[in-house]
């Protein structure tokens, strides 16, 4: 009865049910707020990681920087809670994978899409994410997932907008994600 | 009380419990089956719809316990952090961000753990991620007045529509249970018309 997208291989495990996983990432949600006082997040460690790298290359422009410069002031823009967590969700994730044997190296894509065709995508994909979560100051952990519980007015605008912006642009790449 | 409001977050025990906490988000999020981005991109195709089943089981459970809680006086909610209301920029990048999230097939937590799990996709948008935060800094002279517009900052729905975070979380819980409902409707009417009679 269960037409949900599931694993290629027939050695991986079944994913969980939705409601379930969504309980789990809920109440991991709930601790982060009542033990560290913040909520999840993904995309900061990412800009606070290239910002570093930037700074081996052109320290003094990287901390002239209006963005990111402060990031330095202490030293090491890594040395902030969201690049540990993000160590964590690596780990986490690989972790479960692993248990679940859903392992494997490789391209993920359509039917329709060349492997080459498929990076492509992801890069662009991921250009556009990057810019973005730096606009609206998170993604979709730190302002959809976290400000949403939080019933954040700006977090709950970031949500129906980025559903409205995948809607829209869905068409245009449907052959990307043709099975 | 908690690590942020007594200004113990980036300390090395602050680090050790955000690390704890990001090893739970990683594997629910691989569970759910995050570390896909088929199954992600499927829910702009209505083909899967774990991306708002998962995303909104969470939002609700959150609400509702932070609310509980609080109410409880085992916890004041009050004292989490709470991100301005920036609206041209919320809903600009949103727009923005729901275009990449299509193309890309990944948002950067999933991307983690797609990249954990040996998915290459995910390893190219992760470093193209990092290059467009890098764009948005370069050009932040220019981006940073838009920034301020409809900046209204922080601002909650209880407060906005005058009534209690409690009603507001038990509307959006409605809200989610009608969405889940209609989406089991959808499903289950889609697969007895493909079946062959």
């Amino acid at each position: 009865m269960n037409t949900n997208i599931q694993p290629l291989s027939s050695n991986a495990q079944r994913y969980w049910n939705p409601y379930v996983a969504g309980v789990g990432l809920g109440l991991t949600l709930l601790v982060s707020f009542v033990a560290l006082g913040v909520g999840l997040g993904a995309s900061g460690s990412a800009a606070r990681l290239a910002a570093s790298a930037a700074h081996v290359v052109a320290p003094t422009a990287v901390e002239a920087n209006g963005y990111v410069g402060p990031w330095f002031e202490n030293g090491s823009a890594l040395a902030n809670y969201l690049v540990f967590m993000s160590l964590g969700t690596l780990v986490g994730g690989f972790a479960s994978a692993l248990f679940a044997r859903r392992l494997a190296v490789g391209v993920e894509r359509g039917g329709q899409i060349t492997p080459r065709g498929r990076l492509v995508f992801a890069l662009v994909g991921g250009l556009l994410v990057g810019f973005a979560s730096r606009m609206a100051g998170g993604c979709t952990s730190g302002q959809a997932l976290t400000g949403g519980a939080l019933l954040l007015g700006g977090s709950w605008a970031f949500l129906v907008a980025v559903f409205a912006g995948g809607f829209l642009v869905a068409p245009l790449v449907k052959k990307e994600w043709q099975p | 009380m908690n690590l942020f409001d007594q200004g113990l977050l980036d300390t090395p025990f602050g680090w050790s419990i955000a690390l704890l906490v990001g090893l739970a988000f990683g594997f629910w999020l691989e569970r759910a089956g995050f570390g896909s981005s088929r199954k992600l991109a499927a829910i702009f195709y209505l083909r899967d719809f774990a991306v708002v089943q998962v995303m909104f089981t969470a939002v609700v459970t959150a609400a509702v316990g932070l609310v509980a809680l609080d109410s409880l006086g085992m916890f004041d909610a009050s004292s989490v952090y709470r991100m301005e209301t920036l609206l041209a920029p919320q809903i600009v990048g949103g727009l923005i961000f729901g275009a990449g999230f299509v193309a890309g097939g990944w948002c950067p937590g999933t991307a983690l753990v797609g990249a954990a799990s040996g998915k290459l996709d995910a390893l190219a948008f992760l470093a193209a991620t990092l290059l467009g935060s890098l764009v948005y800094a370069a050009n932040w002279s220019a981006l940073a007045p838009l920034q301020q517009v409809g900046a209204c900052g922080v601002v909650t729905l209880p407060e906005l529509l005058h009534v209690s975070a409690g009603t507001v979380a038990a509307g959006v819980t409605a809200f989610a249970l009608v969405g889940f409902f209609a989406i089991q409707r959808f499903t289950q009417r889609n697969q007895t018309s493909r079946k062959p009679s």
